[in-house]
């Protein structure tokens, strides 16, 4: 071999800068691990069952991360694990989070399986809102009004289930998301009015009829037309008898094993089917499409419905899933973390349904970490999980491709 | 099998595009349409295609009359089109391009991809196409992509090929075998349809040739007893000159020094890659090559348009390498540029305001902040004239103008003032013959008066007939240098394919 040898892989400028940042972040992980992991004093209890529960020495475990981190900076900096970078990377996010959650329960213990089980049943109206963002941008048409969607399908759904039955109001909800939907299509795919501004619009009319109806309407009447019992976990036999596991995924809400379902049919559907086919053309090319004899704007007037109809359940978890009644501005812009979602799935169905449940983690570990005292202000740790969030996304995701389509009308020449 | 398209008459506001056209062809049989741009010869093929619906006049298969509200009838007729711009999916793979619309489905609809798969291969087999139907279209090169769209055309079972300008995007030897397999199609007993503003290409493949100009037929011509001057006539509807008259060059001192320049994408790819010449008071430098392989971001990196990651770029000694487009013109630098719409003009500015983009600082034309409006029109007035721009107000958006005229509009705002060097990027791309020749003439005329040019073109045909000398780009590299009276079309098509000619090799 001469001195200039050939490097075995062919790297750009920008995957060198990407691992070098990503290498950095690596160091300062370790930093967060010595200067603070490591100032509380005591055992952290992780309880995973009802009766058991593992622990972790929240000093030691700060340290003892610390000195591998410090490691595997050095080693992506100096050389990289090439094909081992993402697998490193997940691992050490997963060690650096439970050195967080130690540090915060040190001397102390939570129910570590609750959280996760919180997690998997908040991700539900992100993973439906981000499927909604999937259907129409792959089929062409940018959907920010999915936050709208979930709004609006959360207070029909309230009303429609406390005067009728659960069954009733999902459908209600599912509806108010296809009605909001129709007015989208109309705009963007009818009139090609822009539709980043389309759905602002709706957006805004979402938050605004809500709250009307919320302080006029439902407040007086709330025993009548804002009070239902959501629906109760099933427990699937067998599998949740699993230990731990089975506890997470398997002693869930309906809406829970829908979202997965819906994961699941999308994910076959756009790869697997025909109809999936012709929507990532439409989305990607539908001039290719349209010459071939495919009805370009028939089927994003389809796919966006159906889009409407996802995100019309998701929002229905609200009421019928978990709180019972509706309340003004419920969603608190969980549509939009459910377009976060999409970008980080790479407009991909499991993609998305991964980033939902990154989401949520998020959400659950700020509602238990907020019951201890961990001697700094409760907004910092509620900023903490975003902060892994932003690293994750950066560190994994890189530059992004959407669908090359998106936002643009379609016409026949 | 007969098609006819009878008294097809398609107006759009303002504007006739297509007059009472007749027009058939038969299976088994190759016609050249040809026709300037704007002639209509788009308009008729998407009345063809279903795209349009004529406002009168009707399309008639073996004397049934057809009437087609969508592509999709038009496909069901046996009418196959491979568009210009190709019509591919490029994240996708060739049998989900190729299926597309026609997708072999299991149960529940879901789709079959191994008879996708076994469909392509078939097909491609059948006409020896050699398509590998797992490769993804983005990393397929032009020529295969045009084959991917045959076999989808061929897949419907098209009994008459559309094929709409299909030899722009190929090298010289992809042209040859684009040409067998237009054979084999007619062999196979299928009707082709040649659209065309090559003539020489449509007197080699064609059995008959229609020439369209303003939305008519105007003739038609038997390629066995015709000459490309004739059809020429025809197109513009006057006698042109074809070939470019001109002296040899008397080149002088290196006015463009160009050394080791290299211009890198964002995303690292090394598009001008070392990159090295200089061009001569007097004379013309042409830069051959398939487009893509980093001509314009040459021209960029010269314009200032872009930063160079390397290299240095003189003007006249001087090294403008760092200098803004306003001062590289400043220096003697005239730009005409690939893109007349974007980067040539302001489309909804007056014909005026367009005549002084360049030099409306001067203090000729504005006197501080004021410009002196009647001293631009006044300058227009004598542009207009001098440049032969048909207009009749130069107050007038300039997108009222046709191509060759908006070019003309380009050519004279760069070329009318002092300059020392001109860089002029796909100079007639797009525009009719009679304004081809015109624009022509002048780039002659300014190597003439002593100023260097540079002409970039993908159109072999003009640099061979325009330079003096010929410099051959393939992946962002120079790959040749030479003397366009000593080499042949075929050799030069080699080199723009990143291989040698044999005798050149050896």
């Amino acid at each position: 071999m001469t001195a200039a040898a050939v490097p075995d892989r062919v790297v750009s400028a920008e995957q060198r800068k990407r691992a070098r940042s990503v290498g950095i972040t690596y160091l300062v992980l370790a930093m967060v691990c010595f200067f603070i992991f490591t100032r509380r004093p005591g055992d952290a209890g992780f309880r995973i069952t009802e009766t058991s529960q593992f622990t972790l020495p929240a000093q030691g475990f700060g340290w003892a991360l610390g000195i591998v981190l410090v490691a595997v900076a050095a080693a992506q900096l100096l050389r990289g694990f090439g094909r081992l970078s993402n697998v490193v990377l997940a691992l050490a996010t997963a060690a650096f989070f439970m050195s967080f959650l130690a540090w915060a329960a040190a001397g102390d213990s939570f129910s570590f399986v609750g959280m996760l089980q919180d997690t998997v049943s908040r991700s539900v109206p992100i993973t439906l809102g981000a499927i909604g963002g999937i259907l129409s941008e792959r089929s062409g048409v940018i959907n920010i009004s999915i936050e709208g969607m979930l709004l609006a399908a959360a207070c029909t759904s309230a009303i429609a289930a406390s005067l009728t039955n659960l069954w009733l109001g999902t459908l209600v909800g599912a509806l108010t998301g296809v009605a909001l939907a129709a007015v989208l299509a109309v705009m963007s795919i009818r009139y090609k009015v822009d539709q980043v501004i389309v759905g602002f619009a709706i957006n805004f009319f979402a938050l605004g009829v809500t709250s009307f109806v919320s302080f006029r309407v439902l407040v007086p009447n709330r025993d009548t037309m804002n009070n239902l019992l959501p629906v109760t976990p099933i427990r699937i036999p067998l599998l949740a008898d699993v230990p731990f596991i089975g506890t997470i995924f398997f002693e869930q809400t309906i809406f829970v094993y829908f979202s997965f379902a819906a994961v699941a049919l999308a994910t076959w559907g756009l790869y697997r089917t025909k109809w999936g086919l012709r929507t990532r053309a439409i989305g990607e090319y539908p001039k290719a499409a349209g010459t071939l004899g495919v009805d370009v704007n028939k089927l994003r007037y389809r796919n966006l419905l159906l889009a409407g109809a996802v995100a019309g359940i998701g929002g229905a978890w609200w009421p019928i899933g978990i709180v019972g009644r509706f309340d003004q501005n419920i969603t608190n812009g969980r549509g939009f973390i459910a377009l976060a979602a999409v970008i980080f799935g790479r407009w991909h169905p499991v993609g998305a349904l991964c980033g939902a449940l990154v989401f949520a983690l998020a959400e659950a570990v700020r509602l238990k970490i907020g019951n201890f005292d961990t001697g700094i202000p409760s907004e910092f740790l509620i900023m903490a999980p975003y902060v892994v969030t932003i690293i994750v996304v950066a560190g994994f995701i890189g530059a992004s491709r959407a669908p090359k389509a998106a936002g643009q009308p379609y016409e026949d020449q | 099998m007969k098609f006819e398209l009878r008294g097809i008459t398609k107006r759009f506001p303002g504007v006739v595009a297509n007059d009472n056209v007749n027009l058939e062809v038969s299976t088994g049989e190759v016609l050249a349409l040809i026709g300037e741009n704007g002639a209509g010869k788009s308009t008729l093929m998407n009345v063809l295609y279903g795209i349009y619906r004529p406002d009168e006049g009707e399309l008639r298969i073996d004397g049934t009359p057809q009437h087609f509200s969508s592509p999709a009838d038009a496909i069901a007729a046996g009418i196959g089109m491979v568009h210009q711009h190709f019509m591919l999916v490029p994240v996708m793979t060739v049998a989900e391009n190729v299926v597309l619309g026609v997708e072999p489905t299991g149960r529940l609809g879901s789709l079959d991809i191994d008879e996708a798969r076994r469909m392509v291969k078939e097909v491609s087999d059948k006409y020896s196409l050699e398509l590998n139907p797992d490769a993804v279209i983005e990393d397929l090169p032009v020529g295969v992509r045009q084959r991917v769209e045959i076999v989808k055309v061929l897949m419907r079972d098209a009994k008459i090929v559309v094929f709409d300008e299909p030899t722009a995007v190929l090298t010289p030897s992809e042209i040859l075998e684009f040409f067998e397999i237009v054979r084999s199609l007619v062999a196979a007993g299928r009707g082709v349809i040649f659209i065309t503003h090559k003539l020489k290409e449509a007197l080699t493949i064609a059995d008959r040739i229609n020439v369209l100009r303003r939305g008519k037929v105007v003739g038609e011509a038997n390629p066995k007893n015709t000459t490309e001057s004739e059809i020429a006539e025809m197109m513009v509807g006057r006698a042109v000159q074809l070939v470019v008259d001109k002296k040899p060059a008397t080149p002088g001192a290196a006015m463009l020094q160009v050394k080791n320049l290299s211009v890198v994408e964002p995303d690292g790819r090394t598009v001008v890659d070392d990159v090295s010449f200089e061009v001569r008071v007097g004379e013309i430098v042409g830069i051959a090559g398939v487009q893509g392989n980093g001509q314009t971001e040459l021209v960029e990196a010269l314009s200032g348009m872009r930063r160079a990651a390397s290299g240095s770029i003189s003007v006249a000694d001087r090294d403008v390498s760092h200098d803004s487009p306003r001062e590289r013109h400043a220096a003697g630098m005239a730009h005409i540029p690939e893109d007349r719409q974007r980067q040539g003009l302001v489309t909804e500015m007056s014909i005026t305001e367009n005549l002084v983009l360049t030099r409306y600082h001067d203090a000729e034309f504005s006197q501080g902040i004021r410009m002196k409006w009647d001293v631009a029109a006044a300058r227009a007035k004598e542009l207009v004239a001098a440049y032969d721009i048909r207009t009749n107000d130069p107050s007038q958006p300039a997108s009222t103008l046709s191509g060759g005229n908006q070019q003309k509009v380009i050519v004279a705002r760069e070329l009318s003032r002092d300059i020392r060097l001109a860089v002029a990027a796909q100079p007639t791309r797009g525009i009719d013959v009679g304004s081809i020749e015109y624009v022509h003439s002048q780039i002659v005329k300014e190597r003439d008066a002593g100023v260097a040019v540079l002409v970039v073109s993908t159109e072999l045909d003009e640099i061979m007939s325009l330079s003096d000398r010929v410099l051959v780009m393939y992946r962002g590299r120079i790959v040749a240098d030479l003397d366009p009276k000593k080499v042949s079309h075929m050799d030069i098509g080699l080199y723009m394919a990143g291989s040698r000619p044999a005798a050149v090799a050896s």
